[in-house]
């Protein structure tokens, strides 16, 4: 196994009166695709949220290798009320890491909304795209800072069935990374079990901020094994598919 | 006819001719309200977005104590600017007393609460639901404050006009500190409560409806920009459930 871009060692979160992780142990390696899958409340955008670094762990530590680069989508993407492009390129020009100017940010953007097939809008207003195109919009501000870890707190959540399978196919094609021998690792939040059996290559089950199954996908989806493996985790794809 | 219509028609009568005595009054209320705003609106959006996404020890009391100051009465900002500016006071120095500047002094003091407590609630709104997006990307607190708020320029518009309208229908404070003196520091709301007890009805009326007439013109101004600004950018997320102008 290659090695781990990011390790949570039994991180415990508390966001107020709830705890929202509880002794989360976890390596990610790189090229990996993680679904994490569960009921509302489970923990699951608590755990990306940790691993993003937006809220500290309570206890436990969450170590990433050094120079590994991150973005973040969220299930609805803020846009401010600039063109397209501009709400690409401030993206880019905010990563500190990179620090370029203006015009070198722009250029970035360009290069990010022909990747996701929204060149045709960029002077238009950001927030009057469409659901899903504001979604590809979100994608293309993460994918034009270059990361090496893409986070999706459930991505295609409110999204219509086209705009659905548009986000998912350029997850599927982000996935393979900017160059064939250095891939995206994608950790995603998602509902949907179908998207997960198509994307995934491991799938990690959260009840009450544990993780109950961690398991490489074809295991997963495999009902003895994951009767096996955890109860739970079996009940909830069962209600799911159901 | 009676006293009231009596006094509507000879106001109408002012008002249309563009009597000097009234003109004056006016412009010089424009003149004081308008400063108090611009500098108080400067102020109060950068302190309000700032306190819209720090989080510092006693942030609680601070919002407590600016919710307060909303309803800060006129006359004690007047007293208190007084005594700030008496020639004993503090500011003594300045010889502002019953001058333009103290006017502007007193409003802005009136209106900055006012302009903060607005712009922190819009923002905070803003940044509770997509903060975290922003915070995300690599925006600071800061940077986060400002690029939040200039997004809700719409409804920051709508503040502006809020606080245009508090400071210019405030009476207390400029009586105190201006002394409403007659082609020196006599504003619209001033003029308004002298010339009410002396009995000149009209020209008290003339007033009041200038008064009613500018706060109104605002208000449709920034609903209109407001209306373009929405085509033009979407629909403010944080502007509902603000007043516009009050006289």
């Amino acid at each position: 196994m290659s090695a781990a871009q990011i390790t949570l060692d039994a991180v415990s979160l508390q966001l107020g009166a709830q705890q929202a992780l509880k002794g989360v142990s976890l390596r990610i390696a790189a090229g990996e695709r993680v679904a994490l899958v569960g009921a509302n409340g489970s923990g699951k955008s608590s755990l990306l949220r940790t691993l993003h670094g937006l809220v500290p762990p309570t206890q436990g530590q969450v170590i990433q290798t050094p120079g590994v680069r991150q973005a973040m989508l969220f299930q609805r993407p803020h846009m401010l009320r600039l063109s397209a492009l501009n709400n690409v390129a401030l993206g880019v020009w905010l990563d500190r890491s990179r620090a370029l100017n203006w015009r070198a940010s722009k250029a970035l953007a360009l290069q990010a909304l022909q990747r996701v097939g929204l060149q045709s809008v960029a002077q238009q207003n950001g927030r009057q795209l469409s659901g899903g195109q504001q979604q590809r919009l979100a994608l293309a501000r993460a994918w034009a800072r270059q990361p090496d870890v893409l986070l999706l707190d459930e991505p295609t959540a409110s999204l219509d069935p086209h705009a659905k399978r548009e986000v998912e196919a350029l997850m599927a094609e982000f996935a393979s990374g900017p160059v064939p021998d250095k891939p995206l690792t994608l950790v995603w939040a998602s509902h949907n079990l179908g998207q997960v059996k198509r994307l995934a290559t491991r799938v990690i089950y959260l009840e009450f901020g544990r993780v109950l199954a961690d398991l490489p996908v074809a295991d997963f989806f495999n009902t003895d094994l994951l009767v096996a493996h955890s109860p739970a985790a079996h009940a909830f794809v069962q209600g799911e598919l159901s | 006819m009676n006293t009231f219509s009596d006094s509507v028609q000879a106001a109408l009568n002012l008002v249309t001719s563009f009597d000097p005595a009234l003109w004056v009054v006016v412009t010089r209320s424009l003149a004081v309200s308008a400063t108090a705003c611009l500098l108080a609106y400067g102020v109060g959006v950068a302190l309000g977005a700032w306190l819209a996404v720090s989080r510092f020890r006693g942030r609680g009391v601070v919002l407590v104590g600016l919710n307060t100051l909303l309803a800060l009465p006129s006359v004690v900002v007047g007293l208190v600017v007084y005594l700030l500016l008496s020639r004993t006071g503090p500011l003594g120095f300045l010889g502002w007393m019953f001058s333009f500047q103290a006017m502007v002094l007193a409003q802005f003091i009136l209106v900055v609460p006012v302009v903060t407590a607005l712009t922190r609630q819009v923002v905070e709104d803003v940044e509770r639901q997509h903060g975290e997006q922003w915070a995300s990307l690599g925006a600071g607190p800061w940077l986060r404050s400002l690029l939040l708020a200039w997004d809700e320029r719409l409804a920051l518009l709508t503040i502006a006009v809020t606080a245009f309208g508090r400071a210019i229908s405030e009476v207390g404070a400029v009586m105190i500190v201006g002394g409403n003196i007659d082609g020196f520091t006599r504003v619209m709301t001033t003029a308004i409560a002298l010339e009410t007890s002396k009995g000149d009805l009209p020209l008290a009326l003339g007033l009041g409806m200038v008064l009613l007439a500018v706060v109104l013109l605002l208000n449709a101004l920034v609903a209109g920009l407001r209306r373009w600004g929405e085509v033009r950018h979407g629909r403010p997320a944080a502007a509902d459930g603000l007043v516009g102008a009050q006289p």
